[in-house]
């Protein structure tokens, strides 16, 4: 067992103090008010260490962290390109996969089951899905007044190639009762307080969601172990919800016989006002006032070219990018260089499956020389349609999908 | 032992004095023009906050659990920090502050507080800005 750094009642052993001491190279100023639980930042993972230089950093404890949108060309995202959005810490105690286990429990069990890692690869048939994942405050930045959160600009989604067994074949295997409502999931990531009795996130979905065929036990993406920032070694994954649904180091699935009441499903965390609200409005964060975000909106990005392009007037531009819809397929990609006055319909290819984005490419020819902004807007298969503007404020600064834009100049 | 007391009662009254005049001097300095203010503030290479009498009592109220950039990355006004504070009181552990309360809320407010200058967004869709232009190999 590895080596505690802090005693019994969650004090800083002297020794780690000491050791803190020499990896700082300084005293550690009122290390004797250290709250109980905390383990200074130094012992920490690097999660930038497996990423591109370019990612922008909006905190490091927690860690959050998005993706340039130009960085996202890829159909299907690289690692590297990743958004990470963390609530607690990364979990430092060493993880062994071949002892990692996952239990089933809750109310609407019929019994608690306990299955090993190599259970779930053995006795499972293995699925491969690309699944969007988009932080439900993605694009949090445009909202005025500023909201709390992380300003996210909006780099924090990504569609990976997810490996895994289907939920549905372990709940089935398990067995459910009848009065199954939700699933909230349980990982092994630290409170920023570190205090081992508070959880830093356990969220989790409505049964009918979790039983569907692309809700994911995954151990692998893009082919290779899941990295340790992403949930390594075994993730909940479930395509076009807030990405806080896919819960990272999975070790525990409770099927409730009620909504799920975790840590971030109350107050106003990944939840909309039930009735609009005026910008800045306060409300009581009572469940009267406020829902549980479900699917994910309508989204487009240009992620090719880079914004800032130059190019020669006689040339036509060639433009792509990726569209999503949540629950939904998107059914049409426009884009505009006039500022929405008139819209042109862009190339839309299907997705290689439910839940995954779908890529769309155009080529504009402009009509003189000068500064543009290329916008890009898709409809869903419901008809609805992304804002130019930014969408109705809400106090948690939730989905925002307005329309991605670029700015370009046309040489001559 | 007597000298040495009083000599350190002696420091210690010159440093008060001096920090004091230290926080009147950046005042002077927080009240000119808007987005000038940061510029001419300290900032703390380690945590990018400012650099007052009051940094170290923030330090050990906030960063010992959070990163300083959920300060950095907002413009809250007192009661909006103050909400902040309680949030985390009622969520994550965080301890009562007592009479620090209201030194943080000074600190958070006099620096982080909303200006007309920082809203970016005055527009449902601000003019985009910061372009890095570049030619494109077509």
């Amino acid at each position: 067992m590895k080596k505690q750094i802090h005693d019994r009642r969650g004090f800083l052993q002297k020794s780690a103090l000491a050791t803190l001491t020499a990896l700082v190279g300084t005293d550690v100023v009122f290390a004797d008010q250290i709250p109980q639980y905390h383990t200074p930042l130094a012992f920490d993972n690097d999660p930038l260490k497996g990423k591109i230089p370019d990612m922008k950093v909006l905190g490091d404890k927690p860690w959050n962290v998005e993706a340039p949108i130009h960085q996202l060309d890829d159909a299907v995202t690289p690692v590297e390109k990743m958004f990470v959005r963390n609530n607690g810490l990364i979990p430092s105690e060493p993880i062994n996969p071949d002892t990692w286990t996952l239990t089933i429990k809750g109310e609407s069990v019929k019994a608690t089951k306990t299955y090993t890692l190599n259970d779930l690869k053995k006795r499972f048939q293995p699925h491969t899905y690309q699944l969007v994942l988009e932080c439900g405050g993605n694009g949090r930045s445009g909202f005025e007044p500023q909201t709390t959160g992380n300003p996210w600009d909006q780099g924090a989604v990504s569609c990976a190639e997810w490996t895994g067994v289907r939920l549905k074949d372990i709940l089935a295997d398990v067995g459910l009762k009848e009065d199954a409502v939700y699933i909230g999931y349980y990982g092994k990531d630290p409170h920023l307080s570190q205090d081992p009795t508070k959880v830093s996130i356990s969220r989790g979905v409505p049964i009918k969601k979790a039983l569907e065929a692309e809700t994911l036990i995954a151990w692998a993406v893009n082919g290779k172990d899941i990295p340790l920032v992403h949930g390594y070694p075994l993730r909940l994954v479930i395509g076009g919800w807030p990405a806080s649904v896919s819960g990272k180091w999975l070790h525990t699935i409770a099927v409730r016989n009620k909504v799920h009441d975790g840590a971030k499903m109350e107050g106003h965390s990944y939840r909309m006002p039930i009735r609009p609200v005026q910008p800045g409005e306060k409300i009581a964060e009572t469940p009267e006032n406020f829902r549980i975000i479900e699917s994910m909106p309508v989204k487009s990005l240009i992620t090719y070219p880079k914004t800032g392009a130059m190019f020669e007037l006689k040339k036509p531009l060639a433009l792509r990018g990726h569209a999503w819809a949540g629950d939904r397929m998107v059914a049409d990609v426009h884009t505009s260089i006039d500022y929405g006055a008139t819209w042109q319909k862009a190339k839309l290819q299907p997705p290689k499956n439910r839940l995954a984005w779908q890529q769309w490419s155009t080529e504009i020819t402009f009509p003189q020389a000068g500064y543009y902004e290329v916008w890009v807007r898709a409809t869903d298969s419901s008809g609805a349609t992304q804002p130019m503007v930014i969408p109705q404020w809400n106090p948690g600064g939730y989905l925002n999908n307005a329309c991605h834009r670029i700015a370009v100049k046309a040489l001559v | 032992m007597m000298k040495a007391v009083k000599l350190m009662v002696f420091i210690g009254a010159v440093l008060i004095g001096a920090s004091s005049f230290r926080v009147q001097n950046s005042e002077a300095n927080v009240y000119t023009v808007g987005n000038q203010m940061i510029d001419t503030l300290k900032i703390d290479t380690e945590s990018g906050l400012v650099a007052d009498a009051n940094l170290m009592m923030v330090k050990s109220q906030c960063t010992a659990c959070h990163s300083s950039k959920l300060i950095l990355q907002h413009r809250f006004t007192r009661a909006g920090w103050l909400d902040r504070i309680r949030w985390m009181q009622k969520y994550h552990k965080l301890w009562d502050l007592g009479e620090s309360e209201k030194v943080v809320l000074d600190y958070l407010e006099k620096y982080y507080g909303p200006s007309a200058i920082d809203s970016k967004a005055t527009f449902r869709r601000a003019s985009l800005n910061d372009i890095q232009w570049y030619k494109l190999n077509q």
